[in-house]
């Protein structure tokens, strides 16, 4: 969907802050943010593709004003409610629902280095076809699909060259919406830096996406 | 709870009950068992003191030594990275770009976050922000100048948008002067900001000419 955090090609979104020695988190709310948000992934209740597509769905003037893990809380304190897995009641309130049943939890300090080390399904599989060959040239659709997608608005239309083959990985337009994981080919495509800004663009510069099949036609 | 008062923000502001929030989520996913409190230590533990770019740093060292090291990286650059033991989640689709005397390499992610967290661990603030994600794919060399790098005309740059599961590891120049160093003075100088792109490497005494 078209939305804020589509944001390549922008220049009114601030100036770029860079703090010397950086800490890894900057507050110990944030660390268990993150920790808490990989901690129930493990459930398997939602896929990356879904997790990423919550945050897309928040209000662009909340988006834009929280800072990167205040979303990450918003989105895992709403996915827990959306997946049934918590009621709004017990997240205003603190405290578990009397009598209501206790879990044993889907990542343990025993099975965590099993998680940590878990990788994002792809594939070589032979029988999925490549629909497209390294220097082809191919054309990112025009399309404006209203959930969730990985092909940025400023692409779109444009034409560019195939230079790698990545094999073949989930659809997340498909997959963050529970409608099918669509195993397709990814291609490393080159667009000119003038095809996608014009004329003012450096002519040897270049932006290189990496695009699903279903989002490439023919040029 | 004295360390509620000693946390701060220096980035962002952030509503003061966010702290007391997230710890009401927390104890309420352990009370109904969802989550187990030492893993998420594990899990924090492993971000804050076992991946960072001092990982990285040691494959662009390794790969300015050992040209049979570099060659397996740009082929297959998660086997060659596992090959130094870096072998967490997210890196198992790295790519290797590689920089020269005429091409630049910068990476970026539009959409979300996307870093190859096994080499360089979780990303800054400013790689997350929005001023970076937006301006990256239009006006790199912008970007580069504000790090303190000015590109000539003739360098091309390419930018590598993730847009997919794949992550990218920018492999610096190396730079002159730095012929007699061994690998662990090459790790030493050798910047989370160079292996982004967003910089070059450069040896100590020409730091902060910007």
């Amino acid at each position: 969907m078209n939305g804020a955090h589509d944001m390549g090609g922008r220049r009114d979104l601030g100036p770029l802050e860079s703090e010397k020695n950086e800490p890894v988190f900057h507050a110990s709310w944030e660390a268990r943010v993150y920790a808490l948000t990989r901690a129930m992934a493990a459930w398997g209740k939602w896929n990356l593709d879904a997790s990423r597509h919550a945050l897309e769905l928040m209000p662009a003037v909340d988006y834009l004003r929280m800072s990167y893990y205040e979303r990450w809380f918003h989105r895992l304190a709403s996915q827990v409610v959306e997946y049934g897995m918590v009621s709004k009641e017990e997240i205003d309130s603190g405290k578990a629902a009397p009598g209501s049943m206790k879990a044993t939890p889907a990542m343990t300090l025993a099975t965590s280095s099993h998680w940590l080390s878990r990788g994002i399904p792809s594939s070589q599989d032979p029988h999925i076809r490549p629909r497209f060959e390294v220097r082809e040239r191919v054309r990112a659709r025009n399309i404006d699909p209203s959930g969730h997608t990985r092909l940025p608005r400023y692409a779109r239309g444009k034409t560019g060259v195939i230079v790698r083959d990545h094999g073949v990985y989930l659809f997340p337009d498909s997959n963050a919406h529970f409608q099918g994981e669509k195993r397709q080919h990814v291609y490393s495509v080159r667009f000119a830096a003038t095809e996608l800004w014009g004329e003012i663009a450096p002519p040897r510069d270049s932006v290189h996406l990496d695009l699903w099949d279903d989002y490439l036609e023919r040029d | 709870m004295p360390d509620i008062v000693q946390e701060g923000e220096k980035h962002q502001a952030v509503p003061s009950d966010l702290t007391l929030r997230v710890k009401s989520l927390e104890s309420l996913l352990v009370e109904k068992g969802l989550v187990d409190p030492a893993a998420l230590d594990v899990l924090i533990d492993t971000m804050q003191n076992k991946v960072g770019p001092r990982n990285g740093a040691r494959v662009v060292a390794r790969a300015w030594m050992s040209p049979a090291y570099k060659q397996r990286l740009l082929e297959n650059a998660p086997a060659a990275i596992a090959e130094l033991g870096f072998t967490s989640g997210q890196g198992e689709h790295t790519v290797v770009v590689e920089n020269s005397a005429t091409v630049h390499n910068l990476v970026v992610c539009t959409l979300c976050s996307c870093y190859p967290w096994p080499v360089l661990g979780l990303p800054p603030v400013w790689y997350k922000s929005a001023p970076y994600r937006s301006r990256a794919v239009i006006d790199p060399r912008g970007i580069l100048r504000e790090f303190g790098t000015q590109l000539p005309d003739d360098v091309e740059v390419r930018v590598w948008d993730s847009t997919a599961e794949l992550r990218y590891l920018v492999l610096p120049e190396r730079p002159s002067g730095t012929e007699v160093m061994n690998e662990e003075q090459l790790v030493s100088i050798i910047t989370r900001d160079a292996m982004v792109g967003v910089a070059k490497v450069t040896l100590p005494s020409s730091r902060g000419r910007a």
